[in-house]
């Protein structure tokens, strides 16, 4: 038994210390480098530690480490390379992943040194165990990183012998309580302390520090003692044996913790990352004893421990990684000299330890405690599902029980409870999980079954978030923000063939570009980037030591530049890993002359006017002008802005504004085939040296062309003189357009035959008529020459054709339909807010964007407005803080040897100001090989967005009924897929994980917006123009647009209410578009992301009417109105209050009607209520049911 | 004839290969685009689709110019085994992007991994093809040759 035990122990050594690992940057990175360094260590204390040892090393590369591994490299290579290098190497394979859970080096030696001494006997064990291990590990410590991976890959023989070892442990071991706790921590040594002082201060004190609360939580949980809940969770396991690993490890730690203290708490300050590593580590050891019967066990617990725990144990490990080169070699030195007193030192050790967690949880995870406690039961459940490691068996079992009970709770809770108690092992894990962070309550509850026909009450009270990608908490704190880079899949199934089955689009969701409150600049003469990938440094990279890197894209190992070494921010030496470009997921670069192709251009903007009869009518220009002359000052630039304007209706008229004229002059070219240039210098002006012609002809231009009678507008040949004049400099054209382009290059006829408007059939034309725009789009983009099209037009302007010049020259397209300065107030004024937001908007030119991913994956197509240069770069003349982009990714390699798939976009822009800048964005997810994970990360906005953009490609490739079907087989095969593979209970009904379970109302919602809808009237621009929005709008907007939000204003209460400075934000819930939601008696708010429609029902309150609309009652309520008076009312300031709140998160404000019951405009307010059958084909009920059908 | 046949495989050889090199060419300049600066790279891109669009055209008129003499010629055989080439090439072009030169790949679809695995696809079976019709037409020659 002792030596299968022992053997055990490093198996769940490495268990823990996989799961660490994986938080810090790269895992399995960080476990090569560690390698060597163990295998001398081990040699010294020869039987010892190993499992110890090879954990510190581990840590140190992934992060902060790197000095420390280093050092202990170096100390343990020198000291001893020959005797135990095999029983080293698979201690290191083990060890590496507590290590580097806890970023200290130091403390990692010491608990070579104690585990020695400690167990002889077990250190035979492992000797024999050792070869095992190391077989196992390297396929572990490859795929380091994470604990799934690793955890799967183990075979369940190790797991039990991990699991003996540490039984053995214990019995030997002081007190039966601690000890189990501190066989947990076993592996790394730091870890170790975290738990002893958790499980003692936790029966003490009752409150414990995150990180203590992880392990506590876990086992508490279950039995408050953390000895005694250890017991049952272990119960499996033989509980005698944990004490002598237990103490041995402990007993180091504690030595280490001692001398390491000062190294510590210097952490402390850096370290919430580093910390939460050592929290897995321990974490993953308690899971392991308690899995003596199956991996499965040990794994969910390691998986759910190292997710928790990461937060609250982080200062253990925080410690021994703080410590310097020299204290690591002390340390080292210390441990094993220390091995032999392996139970006094266990004791002694603890003091250290609450320290360090006050230390760091007093600051950093305050919330993290309290939340365990209620989250156990979920968490429990978390832990089998959530984890990829968890072996299938597992998976299947949990499932099928929530199978069994799916339409119980909403959450399903109450069934995970019981299916929880069962296995006393997973609710403690489950519970350390849920009392670090509640994500793991969300995974649990994404993949409990949902029976769509039974369940109606499908949305959340609040808008939905992204959900979270399982990773470890410091992971997931660096990662980017999911507003600016989002993936369908939260897990990255491991290969191709998984994605395939199951059923979901695998792609990104961009916006590179967007408004940041807070962005991290970094000026630099050495911009950091892999050698051979060319990927810039990022949180998510390996430190092997001080002096290198591994890319966490190609995994080279890079040098790291001696200006790296310095920290700018705390201005110290010799910490590359507390650099900002590492301590941030969303950094921007000041770039050097290397990233110029030529000096950086002034900014430059064109404005293109239509002016013909057609435009005159529809009164466009004088807003634009009163516009522009408001936001002259404001436009995007410095000293150097040019600008130009050009007006055309069948000739094209030039404007020389050239400094020192008394008014500006006009220059007529009526030759429109051949179009020239009549002054070179003096039609492009600098803004501030011509200000005052500019707002002469700002003034002038409104009424020089109201007598115009010229119809014909000469679209094409003002382009190209547009593209003309902005050869130099590149820039942005802004082009106003009120009608179809009729003569001159690029003339179009009207292709619409308005009796198909309404057809089935499917809708011709979605394509160009020519490829000129598209030509000159590509010109333009040579040129570096941005085309934004403002189309206000009442007639058809085959936007399909004028859209390309937008499409490839990386431009915006806005579209005002029946636009009329008096007949149309409503799109007047949509017309002056987005006028004013663009004019003043952030804007970035000549740049270009790569996206660079994992090797193994590749990027298959784009969505949006650009040109594809290369496969992997976009070509972006023009970039602004409002369009997004997607991406769909193909795997072609399996990515098994890694545990993180990791995704950075990097966007090369000339500012405002004439600086060049890289912003670049790394985002970092886990990678599974269970289909039931790729399920529980799944996001549905996101996927709904992929496929709404895949759906559009599709029409205009093919046709629009394609696309539709395509997207209604989305929803059958996701069904199927998800019946035959994941939920085996033979169950009637459509199943869907919970995560999903808003797809099909999604699916259902795009296949009635006017992009993609059949049977109901659709102009062909408004179409196209939807379809244009589709490609480019921003995940948030786009999914208020496709599923608006419905809230009930009337009886708002102020419970959950957000306090925002001084105002009161209501937070009413979200209701389900449906007719039924909306009643006679209430006030709804129905926000589809740039309009929102006020509903007033007929019998509303009259006290709502008067306090927020301000008419005595409801019949007085004008047709039209298009604000809220500002009343001093309570209720009147939270409706105001809510509407400001929405407005805030979205960058083109959005105007509001009021509307009346039984006005004409109810319909247009209940063409947005999806889930009836207003005039599209399918209710909601009707939907499932027909995806019942074709499942069948 | 025969000698015009030969020297038209002969130069449809040539021609193939060079296609088949701007095929094959496709993706190696773009991954390695990395090093190349950004402008220069999309000058390039540009003219591999113009190459592109310079080669296709002739490939087809050599194709069909083929077709016509075997038709003269009474190769009733060789004649059938080209015909569906010679539909596939007719359809290939009815059914290209909306363009208004002539030409066959458009420069804002063609980094799309399925249009651009299609097309090496297609790129080395007509190499396949060509290259057995080359050696079947000489074949045919030299037989022809030797028997008369």
């Amino acid at each position: 038994m002792s030596a299968p035990g022992f053997t055990n122990l490093n198996s769940s050594i490495s268990y823990g210390q996989n799961p660490a690992t994986p938080h810090r940057n790269g895992p399995a990175q960080t476990y090569q480098p560690m390698h060597p360094p163990t295998g001398c260590y081990g040699a010294p204390p020869q039987q010892q530690s190993y499992p110890t040892i090879p954990a510190h090393p581990a840590p140190v590369p992934s992060k902060a480490p790197i000095t420390n591994s280093a050092h202990s490299a170096n100390y343990y290579r020198s000291n001893h390379h020959q005797q135990q290098q095999q029983q080293h190497l698979s201690q290191h394979h083990v060890a590496p992943s507590p290590y580097s859970a806890s970023p200290s080096s130091a403390p990692p030696s010491q608990t070579y040194a104690t585990l020695p001494s400690s167990a002889p006997p077990p250190s035979n064990a492992h000797y024999s165990q050792q070869p095992l291990q190391q077989q196992h590990h390297p396929p572990y410590a490859p795929p380091g990183s994470y604990y799934g991976p690793q955890s799967y890959h183990a075979p369940p023989a190790q797991q039990s012998q991990q699991q003996p070892s540490l039984v053995p442990a214990p019995a030997v071991g002081p007190g039966a309580p601690v000890y189990p706790i501190v066989s947990y921590p076993s592996a790394p040594g730091s870890s170790q302390f975290g738990t002893l002082s958790s499980s003692q201060s936790a029966a003490a004190h009752g409150v414990m520090p995150t990180q203590m609360g992880a392990p506590l939580h876990q086992y508490g949980t279950t039995r408050p003692a953390s000895t005694a809940a250890v017991q049952p969770g272990y119960g499996v396991a033989p509980p005698s044996h944990l004490a002598p690993t237990v103490n041995g490890q402990g007993g180091t730690g504690h030595q280490h913790y001692d001398q390491s203290q000062p190294a510590s708490l210097s952490y402390d300050s850096y370290g919430d990352a580093d910390h939460p590593p050592s929290g897995t580590p321990s974490a993953s050891v308690h899971s392991s004893p308690g899995h003596h019967q199956g991996m499965q066990y040990g794994y969910a617990a390691n998986s759910g421990a190292s997710s928790a725990s990461a937060a609250t144990s982080g200062p253990a490990a925080a410690p021994s990684s703080s410590s310097s080169e020299d204290d690591d070699d002390d340390d080292d030195e210390e441990d094993e000299e220390a091995g032999g007193d392996t139970s006094s030192s266990s004791t002694g050790s603890a003091s250290p330890v609450p320290n360090s967690y006050d230390n760091l949880e007093g600051g950093s995870y305050p919330d993290s405690m309290p939340p365990s406690n209620h989250m156990t039961n979920q968490a429990a459940p978390y832990g089998n599902y959530g984890y990829p490691g968890m072996p299938p068996a597992y998976h299947q079992g949990p499932a099928a029980v929530t199978d069994s009970s799916p339409s119980h709770d909403p959450y399903g809770q109450s069934s995970y409870q019981q299916y929880s108690q069962p296995f006393p092992n997973m609710s403690q894990l489950s519970a350390a999980l849920g009392g670090l962070s509640g994500v793991p309550e969300l995974e649990v509850a994404a993949l409990r079954p949902v029976n769509l026909l039974q369940e109606r009450d499908l949305l959340p009270h609040r808008p939905l978030e992204a959900p979270e990608p399982n990773l470890s908490p410091d992971l997931k704190k660096v990662n980017c923000c999911p507003q600016s880079f989002r993936c369908t899949l939260t897990s990255i199934p491991q290969t191709q063939a998984l994605l395939t089955k199951a059923r979901l689009p695998l792609g990104l969701l961009l916006h590179p570009f967007r408004d940041l409150q807070q962005l991290p600049v970094i000026t630099s003469n050495t911009i950091v980037r892999c050698r051979s990938c060319r990927t810039y440094i990022n949180p998510f990279v390996t430190f092997l030591d001080q002096r290198r890197w591994k890319c966490n894209l190609c995994y080279r190992v890079n040098d790291v530049p001696d200006e790296f070494m310095y920290n700018p921010v705390t201005r110290s030496y010799g910490e590359p890993h507390k650099r900002p470009e590492v301590q941030n997921a969303t950094v921007e670069f000041i770039a050097s002359s290397d990233y110029m192709l030529r000096p950086p251009q002034p900014a430059a903007y064109l404005f293109v006017l239509d002016v013909s009869h057609n435009a005159v009518e529809a009164g466009y220009l004088k807003y634009f002008c009163e516009s522009l002359m408001d936001n002259l000052d404001k436009l995007p630039g410095d000293t150097r802005t040019r600008v130009g304007f050009l007006t055309f209706d069948n000739t094209i008229h030039f404007y020389n504004l050239q400094e020192g004229l008394s008014q500006p002059q006009m220059l007529v070219v009526s030759d429109i085939d051949d179009i020239f240039i009549p002054s070179h210098d003096s039609l492009m002006v600098n803004l501030k040296e011509s200000k005052e012609l500019v707002k002469d002809l700002l003034t002038s231009l409104p009424g020089m062309f109201s007598e115009s009678k010229e119809t014909h507008s000469a679209l094409g040949p003002a382009l190209q003189a547009a593209f003309k004049l902005m050869t130099p400099t590149g820039g942005r054209v802004t082009v106003f357009q009120t009608q179809l382009p009729t003569i001159g290059a690029g003339s179009l006829q009207s292709r619409e035959d308005p009796n198909q408007r309404s057809s089935t059939k499917g809708v011709q034309h979605l394509g160009p008529a020519t490829d000129f725009y598209k030509k000159l789009a590509l010109d333009c983009s040579g040129q570096q020459i941005g085309v934004d099209l403002f189309l206000l037009s009442s007639q058809y302007t085959d936007l399909a054709s004028l859209s390309c010049i937008s499409k490839y020259s990386a431009g915006s397209i806005f579209y005002y339909p029946s636009f009329h300065c008096t007949q149309n107030p409503t799109q007047l004024e949509k017309f002056q807010k987005d006028l004013e937001r663009y004019l003043t908007r952030k804007i970035g030119f000549e740049a270009v964007m790569r996206i660079r991913c994992t090797k193994g994956l590749s990027i298959h197509t784009f969505h949006g407005n650009f040109f594809v240069r290369s496969t992997d770069l976009l070509s972006l003349a023009n970039v602004n803080p409002d369009s997004a982009f997607a991406v769909q990714m193909s795997i072609d390699d399996s990515l098994a040897d890694s545990s993180l798939a990791c995704f950075q976009a990097a966007l090369l822009y000339t500012s405002s100001k004439g600086k060049r800048r890289i912003r670049v964005h790394t985002l970092c997810l886990p990678v599974v090989n269970q289909l039931s994970d790729v399920y529980a990360g799944a996001d549905v906005q996101a996927i709904t967005c992929l496929l709404a953009d895949m759906a559009i490609d599709r029409s205009i490739t093919s046709s629009l009924s394609d696309a539709r079907d395509a997207l209604t087989n989305a929803v059958v095969d996701l069904m199927s897929a998800y019946k035959n593979n994941v939920c085996n209970l033979q169950q009637s009904g459509l199943v869907v994980a919970a995560s999903m379970r808003l797809f099909p109302v999604y699916i259902l919602s795009l296949l009635k917006q006017k992009a993609l809808r059949t049977g109901t009237s659709t102009r062909l621009d408004e179409r196209v123009f939807a379809m244009c929005e589709f490609k480019t709008q921003p995940l948030q907007q786009l999914m208020r647009m496709v599923h608006p939000d419905l809230y009930r204003l009337d009886d708002m209460s102020d419970q959950g209410a957000l306090h925002l400075n001084d105002t009161v934000v209501p937070q009413p819930h979200l209701l389900h578009l449906s007719a039924d939601r909306v009643t006679r008696d209430g006030a709804f708010l129905l926000d589809c992301g740039n309009v929102f429609y006020l509903w007033i029902g007929k019998s509303c309150d009259h006290l709502f009417i008067q306090d927020v609309l301000g008419f005595p009652d409801y019949a007085s309520i004008p047709a039209t109105m298009t604000h809220i008076p500002e009343l001093e009312t309570l209720l009147s300031e939270r409706v105001r209050a809510f509407l400001d709140w929405l407005q805030d998160k979205r960058a083109f404000s959005s105007t509001l009607t009021v509307m009346k019951d039984n006005s004409s405009a109810k319909a247009s307010f209940f063409q947005y209520l999806v889930e009836d059958r207003s005039e599209g084909p399918f209710s909601y009920n009707e939907f499932l049911q027909h995806i019942q059908q074709q499942m069948s | 004839l025969l000698l015009l046949l030969y020297t038209n495989a002969y130069g449809l050889y040539h021609m193939i290969i060079a296609f088949d090199e701007l095929k094959t060419d496709y993706k190696n300049p773009i991954d390695q685009c990395n090093t190349l600066n950004p402008t220069v790279e999309k000058v390039k891109k540009i003219k591999r689709v113009k190459i592109a669009i310079k080669l296709v055209l002739p490939e087809y008129l050599i194709h069909f110019f083929f077709c016509v003499m075997f038709f003269c010629a009474a190769e009733w055989l060789t004649l059938s085994l080209n015909l569906p080439l010679l539909a596939y090439h007719v359809w290939r072009y009815m059914s290209r992007p909306v363009m208004s030169g002539p030409g066959l790949y458009d420069p804002t679809t063609i980094m799309n991994a399925d249009i651009l695995a299609f097309c090496q696809k297609e790129g080395w079976c007509k190499l396949a093809f060509y290259l057995l019709s080359f050696f079947y037409y000489l074949y045919g020659m030299i037989y022809v040759l030797v028997s008369s």
